[in-house]
């Protein structure tokens, strides 16, 4: 899962603080492994650093101050960009995939397409292994089957996704 | 590459059920095409309109740049003998018949004589392993047997065009490969245009290009390049 750009897509949605950046991060991408603050403040610092989110306000308190992240032109070209383009297509795949669409429904980006693009760059490194099987001998063929059924669950769930996606933009946004 | 058999804008109906909503698709001379889909979404009926067994209620079918869909039944059935051929999921050899007269039936329906007939479908069960079972029938046979003997009476004619509905789908995964070999590398060597139905992502991959239909539409993601 790569964070950065999950926070840049959650602050598309909204400017918002550290804090509710990572209570919707753990809500939605967590999965019982929270976001530990630490991370979020330091991942915010670089973003800020490289151009891609500006502080809006800051609100004293007695605490720690809060400041308000806002993304900026870049880090939504950013985001575009990722959500847009296939993911290479290798094993283990799911929470990036998974990341991409939740955060496509959040913001009302066309999921369904992205899911078209991503299952077309599957297909075609599928394309690529069953021609290395018919091409190679037995153990060229054990190892592209090995990829090629990986690939095959992948492209599963890219359906059952697919399939899912008026609900889950329910869910998402509600 | 020049485009063989097209599908433009094409709508079909069973009764008041809309199965095909506006289908386009382009198939070029000696490529493999895998038409994907979710079962329901039309793909097989956008196979049998290509193929002249139903007619679209509106919208144009071309084959070699002619109108199958204008086609009086009469000539729609010369096409579909002499032209394509066809790989159904179950086979559908005919049980009464051996398995070398059911490969040679392309043949003696088209109006070869019975003696040059069978030696070229015999000719076929070498080329896809199935020597020495030439004169069981349908039943003598397990499931790859007989969908390899189907395949080669769908290409014994040497067709423009092979249609293949799920050709796999009643196979375990190695066998359903193994006769997707057999295809893919037949129709390679023959120049056959292929148009493969299947819902199955690996059997796709055997493919040139995959289209996907989705609610009776086609959807053609854009070629990655090689």
């Amino acid at each position: 899962m790569s964070v950065p750009l999950t926070l840049l897509g959650l602050l598309e949605r909204e400017p918002s603080h550290g804090y509710d950046l990572k209570r919707d991060y753990d809500a939605f991408f967590g999965r019982g492994k929270p976001l530990p603050f630490g991370q979020v403040y330091s991942t915010l610092s670089r973003l800020a650093r490289d151009g891609k989110v500006v502080i809006s306000d800051v609100a004293p308190g007695s605490g720690p101050d809060r400041k308000r992240y806002v993304i900026t032109d870049v880090g939504a070209t950013e985001v575009e960009q990722w959500l847009t383009q296939p993911v290479d297509p290798e094993p283990h795949l799911q929470t990036v995939l998974f990341a991409k669409v939740v955060l496509a429904l959040m913001l009302d980006r066309p999921a369904a397409e992205y899911l078209d693009t991503q299952r077309s760059a599957h297909l075609h490194r599928m394309r690529e292994l069953t021609e290395i099987k018919r091409a190679g001998n037995l153990v060229d063929a054990l190892l592209a089957d090995h990829g090629l059924y990986h690939l095959e669950a992948d492209l599963r769930w890219i359906e059952m996704t697919g399939a899912r996606l008026d609900a889950l933009r329910k869910e998402v946004r509600p | 590459m020049s485009v063989v058999l097209e599908a433009r804008d094409v709508t079909f109906s069973f009764g008041q059920t809309p199965a095909l909503r506006g289908a386009s698709v382009a198939v070029e001379a000696g490529e493999i095409l895998a038409v994907m889909g979710p079962s329901g979404s039309g793909k097989s009926t956008l196979l049998h309109c290509l193929a002249g067994i139903l007619v679209p209620s509106s919208g144009e079918v071309l084959f070699d740049g002619a109108r199958v869909d204008a086609m009086p039944e009469t000539q729609r059935s010369s096409l579909r003998r002499d032209r394509f051929g066809f790989v159904f999921q179950f086979g559908q050899l005919v049980p009464e018949l051996t398995a070398v007269e059911n490969v040679a039936l392309p043949l003696l329906l088209s109006g070869v004589h019975r003696k040059q007939a069978l030696p070229r479908a015999g000719a076929w069960f070498a080329r896809l392993g199935l020597d020495g079972l030439e004169q069981r029938r349908s039943g003598e046979l397990s499931g790859g047997q007989a969908q390899r003997v189907a395949l080669a009476r769908g290409l014994v004619a040497e067709p423009q065009v092979l249609f293949a509905d799920e050709p796999t789908g009643a196979l375990d995964s190695l066998t359903g490969e193994h006769v997707m070999d057999l295809l893919v590398s037949a129709a390679r060597e023959q120049g056959t245009t292929v148009i493969l139905v299947t819902h199955e992502a690996r059997i796709a991959a055997y493919a040139d290009r995959e289209v996907m239909v989705r609610d009776g539409r086609v959807n053609a993601p854009d070629r990655i390049a090689s």
